[in-house]
């Protein structure tokens, strides 16, 4: 398996008056078609070293190849060229457009992509996908919760990403729908995608093959998950 | 590159219709502004080609001599105001130009004496102006006898108390009974009426229908001064004019002693309605742009409310920004998207207006012909371009700063802005 992801000595310090280390040190090799959950408490730098990965965030010294590239030598334009390349994000307050039909959010990073595939059979193809083609114009504020998360799902499998990087993707969610969420995630996995997860539920962790935690801004244990949970919604329901 | 702005005008569209009313308010100066530029830039072209036909209706060949010394600058205004206390111009100049064999260009001289008075018959009365002139007037100025005649020359030179009535002169006082062969009373004056004019309305801001017309001595005798206020003179054919007014002045040096033939000593100017019309061209055309630019800063007002908006706009979407970038949005989308949408409010406000304004115009041209004004609805192209080039202008000046800005949130910070 080829790394995906490949960061040393990764460092992210914030200096608003006090220097503060939000990432004091990362060594982390991912490879292509993995499932890792990063844990740890708020505060130790699981969401900074999430941003940095997903090119959200500029990290303050060390070394990232993403899929063999210097990406830290990038412009701001070259990385959200690169982001709508390569990096599908799910967020824990899905950040979909109001007012706007679940089609259309959908469609929206394809828009900003240089490729040209026909939009909006793309995005009638991963909402069938996670189980939405019922909602295709229904707009944002009339969907169920679980239905947003999926609706994000698909926004970021669109572009065909090398990546997705889920934050706390079950957070704001029942568990009947977050299950479903972590079963959609564990299908595509399985499927052959790469996920990148931060949860500091241990139980969402456990669905992942391998769990990186952090504290104070270290990384303390990476360690394979041998038997991984089978996310289940039945299992919820007991 | 036409999907991402069709996608911007979406976004835009949908952005305000979600906020109706903050919309439309917005777009109010911009509509606002548009309109009266429209509604000024057609009641000036209206009313100047109104002015603008009668004089031409009045033929371009009348020379007006006007007593009072030229001044420098040639402010036909200053010096019509002047005119009304300056005695130098009297009866028999008129006469001596009408009659003179050094000017066998000239048609017809009139000589004019205005005054003010209370017409009364039985228990109507009627406050108006009276104008004495001479027989020579209707040769002069046009216009028709309804009913009666004229005054001739002979009543011109006895002092002849007889008048001739205005159409609604003779409509107010008599209504529907005659008015030929009456009498009516002038400042204790018994006046016989021996003609009334055809209606004939407002000729270059002077209503020949409110006026009473009687020989000029009469009407000296009555205010008791010598002089006239001026002279008119029909020429043959326009082209001669030029060599016409320099005969007058011959003539008028003459007869009043000057004799610097420079026209440093004159007491007295000669304009011709092709001047006229110049000066009127020029005055209105300069009333209009004036007016025009005091309706266009209003447009400027509204693009500060413009600017408002898309700052208050930036930051309600701050999450939106973020999402759009994390997505793969670069700068130039997303100030490509917030101009568009300060744009298409101009674009909006602009439309709105120029509709706005084409039914006023309407509207106002429609009034003036009810009240019998010949009143052309003139809507230049001109003005709809440059109304909508500078509503766009506008939104693109007063848009940049916020849409630049919005452009230049971090995606991290904007994503988490609460």
């Amino acid at each position: 398996m080829t790394n995906l992801i490949e960061v040393k000595n990764l460092k992210r310090t914030f200096d608003d008056g006090v220097k503060t280390y939000a990432l004091k040190e990362a060594n982390l090799v991912i490879k292509k078609g993995e499932f890792v959950a990063i844990m740890g408490p708020s505060g130790s730098g699981k969401s900074t070293l999430m941003h940095i990965l997903g090119l959200l965030d500029r990290a303050s010294g060390g070394k990232y190849l993403f899929n063999g590239k210097n990406v830290l030598s990038m412009t701001d334009n070259e990385l959200a060229s690169f982001r709508n390349k390569s990096i599908g994000f799910v967020f824990q307050s899905f950040n979909l457009l109001q007012r706007t039909t679940v089609l259309d959010n959908v469609t929206l990073p394809l828009i900003y992509s240089d490729n040209k595939v026909n939009t909006k059979q793309r995005a009638k193809e991963v909402l069938k996908s996670v189980g939405l083609e019922h909602r295709l114009n229904h707009f944002t504020n009339q969907i169920s919760g679980g239905e947003k998360q999926r609706v994000a799902i698909a926004r970021a499998l669109v572009n065909k990403a090398s990546v997705i990087f889920a934050d706390e993707p079950t957070g704001n969610l029942d568990s009947k729908s977050g299950a479903q969420i972590m079963e959609i995630l564990q299908r595509l996995n399985n499927e052959g995608n790469t996920i990148i997860l931060v949860t500091h539920e241990t139980y969402t962790a456990q669905c992942a093959k391998r769990i990186i935690k952090l504290k104070d801004g270290i990384i303390v244990s990476d360690e394979k998950i041998k038997n991984r949970r089978k996310a289940s919604v039945e299992d919820i329901i007991k | 590159m036409l999907n991402t702005l069709i996608q911007s005008v979406k976004i835009a569209t949908t952005s305000l219709l979600g906020n109706k009313i903050q919309s439309f308010l917005t777009m109010l100066g911009t509509i606002i502004g548009v309109a009266s530029v429209i509604i000024i830039m057609s009641i000036g072209s209206g009313a100047q080609s109104l002015i603008l036909s009668e004089i031409k209706n009045l033929g371009t060949n009348l020379v007006a001599v006007i007593p009072g010394q030229a001044t420098e600058d040639d402010d036909f205004f200053s010096s019509m105001l002047s005119s009304f206390a300056i005695t130098t111009l009297t009866y028999e100049d008129s006469i001596a130009l009408s009659q003179s064999r050094e000017i066998p260009n000239i048609m017809s001289v009139a000589a004019y004496s205005k005054s003010f008075g209370t017409a009364e018959w039985k228990s109507k009365t009627y406050s108006t102006s009276l104008t004495g002139t001479t027989a020579s007037h209707l040769d002069v100025m046009g216009g028709n006898v309804e009913e009666g005649r004229f005054f001739n020359y002979e009543e011109e030179k006895s002092f002849s108390r007889v008048a001739v009535l205005g159409h609604d002169v003779k409509e107010e006082l008599f209504g529907q009974s005659d008015a030929v062969g009456q009498k009516i009373k002038l400042k204790d004056y018994s006046f016989k009426v021996i003609g009334v004019m055809e209606e004939r309305g407002v000729v270059i801001m002077e209503d020949f229908d409110a006026q009473i017309f009687m020989p000029i001595k009469t009407v000296q005798k009555m205010s008791g001064v010598s002089y006239i206020g001026f002279i008119r003179a029909k020429v043959y054919s326009e082209d001669i004019i030029s060599e016409t007014k320099e005969n007058i002045k011959l003539i008028l040096r003459d007869r009043h002693g000057i004799k610097d033939q420079s026209g440093a000593n004159d007491d007295f100017m000669i304009k011709n309605t092709a001047q006229a019309l110049d000066m009127i061209t020029s005055i209105t055309n300069s009333l209009k742009y004036f007016l025009a630019i005091m309706a266009g800063l209003s447009l400027a007002v509204g693009g500060i409310g413009i600017m408002n908006i898309m700052f208050i706009s930036v930051t309600e979407r701050t999450r939106e920004i973020g999402l759009r970038k994390a997505l793969g949005a670069k700068n130039f989308h997303v100030l490509g998207q917030f101009l568009i949408e300060a744009i298409f409010i101009t674009v909006m406000g602009g439309i709105i207006g120029i509709l706005i304004g084409i039914i006023f115009s309407s509207l106002i041209a429609v009034g003036a012909h009810l009240l019998g004004y010949n009143w052309d609805l003139i809507i230049s192209l001109g003005s709809i371009i440059l109304a909508l080039t500078v509503s766009i202008g506008t939104g693109l000046f007063f848009g940049f700063y916020p849409a630049l800005k919005a452009s230049k949130l971090n995606p991290i910070k904007a994503l988490k802005y609460e």
